[in-house]
């Protein structure tokens, strides 16, 4: 006795979905998938109409089911958006520049217009020369915040009003869970907002509109439309502390599948004592770009990666920050604590 | 090495093995022989001194014990709260000018019941605990589980607070003097300790004979845990109903015997744990309460912390170096497997990352005291109907803007039957949990809620996760009425008052 789709009740199902253990036809699968995608956006007001907007694609299951769908409901449902894509060159062989030529043929399918940005000419740097320096435990921080700041420049230079990443459900709740694993109380509170603040000049806000969508659901859709994506994980992602999070949200998973939503639910509702110190937002003495410190993350990075002194920039370093601006050779002990490296 | 704000000392470099014959850090002439921590060596007399003081300081730094109040310890039997009667033992016998001045009782709760354990096995165990609470020369109470299905639903309601302590402006010592004044008031009126709105919260039809075990539990009430147990699918929700119906038996024993504070046996790293698997069951809005220091969200009984500073590896370090008793009794969770549950898969995933990054349980801990620990204004008339209707906490599932919850409500509607759903709008109010009003009996539909009947009224949750989780049968009016305490079952806090009106069955 097959067993028929729960929602059309017609057409035999083909999948059962992780989200709500409903079994679906292919066809109301792919509805209910773009429907919820599209109450997010009109729910979360994430677009105003006659926006540009730039999609962060990689090349990925997340970015090309991002890209898909945000063509598909932006002619369904009349958004009136101007998209195109931005991509980001991080210089990793072997992982990024396959997936870039996966991004290129993006471009052609969804005709859409293609920017790539590169860490080689924004910072003279690439991923693999980091991790030369750094080693494999703490290269992720560099990545992600170089990333950053390379999206928001792509974006200044394509002039786009808003940026949307493919960041998923399972990404969100793994955030939630590792910050309260490393006890960072400011991110804890932000992370769980669907789009960043938006007031500031050199500020694009960023928004997530596959928030709610549960990565196994993003798989299954781009599978059953034969969507062409790039399937391998980052040769450095093995030594991340992400990975813990991750193994212990998948675990979660398999025994109540309803466990990433809650703890997105949590993590929304979480209120923090008055009286804790949050950190106030200002502008990088150096480039102008927007920093909570005298120094922008990406300065403190790449001015330890200039001198040779690959620590500086993981640990406590405001006291640091002065020094470095106005170009004061650091002293011995300091040299010497930025410069061990475990591997 | 992956914490926010995190010192780096040059001394990670140079680490030497530890030695056998290193010096204790506090007084710098004895040998250690321990080493808590990440490397500070304590002698025993240091040790001692130091795990006396931090439960004092504990107590002293938030100061919501007033003396002369009567306090019950909750007493599981395990390590960490053998450890906390043992503190509260040393800390009211001592000589010292800062003696402990409060009223202590114990309590005992035998859920032998819900795990499956025999008669004989549980009266082994009680026999054992009694031994240990006999030396200790205070009233303690054995409370069985079974007795959950005699307890009056006023259980399920937050009572208003006896001594109204102001939340800012009174200095402690005004406070105390307050509470004094209030309990002289008290004593002279009655001999009960009853006031105002709690009057109607002690006169209950619940036998209880002091220092004694209550009455005998026949195997009847025993079956009927059982079925109450095995009607819940998954472990994680039974250990969540234990916990829930465990908290109920506390405070209905606090009110009744007229102790105003419980204190709680919860480690560091059990708080730990706790806090990583409410935030994995949805309770994000209720962690400051659940693992803060206090809980005021009872209003007259008031759950203090006082063991939140320790590690489970001090204690077990202390128990065994003073040789303090304490009695294993195999619980739901015993021998079960990593998967088997979501407390039990957070209990070992951070066991093991604690041994990867020793400062994991400590992180967390702190991370707990930033949360909102400030209880909002107990406006009993107004918020009373926003509260839930078993963790006695503030109701999360508003749907004015686009949340978590929001967003589970509209795929549960997109996956099923077109054009059958309860005409949700997008964005707008739902039609709410509100199925409690109007009736009990009715098959209202509400979003993932069926509530249907004929003799034993069952509440099936057909949310789609946790499907079958909470499958009730209320058999007879005073069985409390289970319900999982996470949206979307919020709404139905009504539901126990419209079972008192529609006695028997629809």
């Amino acid at each position: 006795m097959p067993v028929l789709c729960s929602s059309c009740a017609e057409k035999r199902a083909v999948l059962k979905r992780p989200k709500t253990a409903h079994s679906l036809c292919k066809e109301c699968f792919f509805w209910a998938f773009e429907e919820e995608v599209h109450q997010t956006i009109v729910s979360a007001q994430l677009f105003k109409h006659g926006e540009t907007v730039g999609i962060g694609a990689s090349g990925g299951k997340d970015s090309t089911v991002l890209a898909h769908v945000m063509k598909v409901l932006n002619e369904r449902y009349n958004y009136g958006l101007k998209l195109l894509l931005l991509s980001v060159d991080e210089g990793i062989t072997g992982y990024r520049d396959d997936s870039l030529e996966t991004v290129k043929r993006n471009q052609q399918q969804y005709e859409l217009p293609l920017k790539i940005v590169s860490y080689e000419e924004l910072y003279g740097w690439t991923m693999d020369a980091i991790v030369k320096q750094v080693g494999l435990k703490n290269n992720c921080t560099f990545c992600g915040v170089f990333r950053r700041q390379a999206l928001d420049r792509g974006a200044m230079m394509l002039k786009v009003d808003k940026i949307c990443t493919g960041h998923n459900a399972d990404d969100v709740a793994e955030t939630v869970l590792m910050n309260v694993l490393r006890g960072d109380i400011a991110r804890l509170r932000r992370c769980t907002a669907i789009s960043t603040a938006s007031e500031g000049e050199g500020v694009v806000p960023r928004c997530k509109p596959l928030k709610y969508a549960y990565e196994k659901e993003i798989v299954l859709y781009a599978y059953f439309k034969k969507l062409d994506y790039f399937s391998t994980e980052c040769i450095y992602s093995p030594n991340a502390y992400r990975g813990h999070a991750r193994t212990f949200l998948k675990d979660l998973e398999a025994v109540r599948p309803s466990a990433i939503m809650d703890v997105i639910h949590s993590g929304e509702n979480l209120s923090v004592r008055e009286g804790v110190k949050m950190p106030v937002q200002g502008t990088c003495g150096r480039c102008g770009y927007i920093s909570s410190q005298a120094l922008c993350k990406s300065c403190v990075l790449l001015e330890g990666l200039n001198r040779g002194l690959p620590r500086l920039g993981i640990g406590k370093h405001h006291r640091l920050h002065e020094k470095i601006l106005s170009q004061q050779p650091l002293t011995q002990v300091e040299e010497r604590k930025l410069k061990a490296v475990n591997f | 090495m992956c914490q926010v704000d995190e010192e780096y000392n040059g001394q990670l470099e140079h680490r030497g093995a530890p030695r056998v014959s290193k010096k204790c850090v506090k007084c710098k002439e004895n040998t250690a022989v321990l080493i808590i921590r990440a490397g500070d060596a304590f002698c025993r007399g240091c040790f001692k001194d130091y795990f006396i003081h931090k439960f004092r300081a504990m107590l002293g730094k938030n100061r919501v014990i007033f003396p002369g109040e009567k306090v019950l310890l909750a007493v599981s039997g395990g390590p960490a709260s053998i450890s906390m009667l043992s503190q509260v033992q040393e800390g009211l016998s001592r000589d010292a000018p800062k003696k402990l001045r409060f009223v202590p009782g114990i309590i005992y709760i035998d859920d032998g019941g819900a795990s499956g354990q025999s008669m004989e096995e549980r009266k082994r165990a009680v026999a054992q605990l009694e031994s240990v609470f006999r030396a200790t020369n205070y009233h303690y109470h054995i409370v069985h589980l079974e007795q959950v299905s005699s307890l009056p639903s006023s259980v399920l309601e937050a009572g208003s607070s006896a001594t109204e302590k102001p939340e800012t402006g009174l200095s402690y010592k005004a406070a105390v003097d307050h509470f004094i004044q209030t309990r002289k008031n008290q004593n002279q009126h009655s001999d009960l300790s009853v006031e105002n709105g709690q009057s109607h919260l002690s006169s209950l039809s619940m036998q209880e004979v002091q220092n004694e075990v209550t009455s005998p539990i026949t195997p009847e009430h025993t079956q009927a845990l059982q079925r109450l147990f095995a009607s819940v699918r998954t472990l994680t929700a039974k250990e969540d109903l234990l916990h829930t119906l465990r908290q109920h038996l506390i405070l209905h024993t606090a009110r009744t015997q007229g102790y105003t504070k419980v204190m709680m046996g919860d480690s560091c790293s059990r708080l730990a744990i706790k806090l990583l698997s409410n935030i994995s069951l949805g309770r994000g809005a209720s962690l400051a309460m659940d693992t803060g220091f206090s809980d005021p969200r009872y209003g007259d009984v008031v759950i203090v912390r006082p063991m939140r500073d320790y590690s489970s590896k001090e204690i077990a370090y202390y128990n065994r170096m003073f040789d303090i008793p304490s009695v294993f009794i195999p619980g739901l969770d015993t021998k079960a497997q990593d998967k088997a549950s979501i407390q039990r898969l957070t209990e070992s995933f951070v066991t093991k990352l604690q041994t990867d990054f020793p400062s994991t349980v400590s992180t967390i801990y702190r991370t707990s005291e930033k949360l909102h620990t400030a209880c909002p204004p107990q406006n009993t008339n107004t918020q009373l109907s926003a509260k839930c209707l078993l963790c006695v906490c503030a109701l999360d599932t508003k749907l004015e803007e686009f949340s978590a919850y929001q967003a589970t409500l509209i795929s549960e509607q997109l996956s099923q039957r077109r054009g059958q759903g309860p005409g949700f709008t997008p964005g707008g109010q739902s039609q709410g949990c509100e199925t409690g009003e109007g009736g009990c009996c009715s098959s209202a539909k509400s979003v993932g809620i069926h509530v249907s009947c004929p003799q034993c009224i069952r509440l099936q949750c057909l949310h789609y996760c946790t499907a079958g989780l909470c499958t009730l049968s209320v058999q007879n009016i005073n069985t409390v009425l289970i319900l999982r305490c996470n949206p979307p079952l919020f709404g139905l806090y009504k539901v126990s008052k419209a079972f008192h009106r529609d006695a028997g069955p629809c």
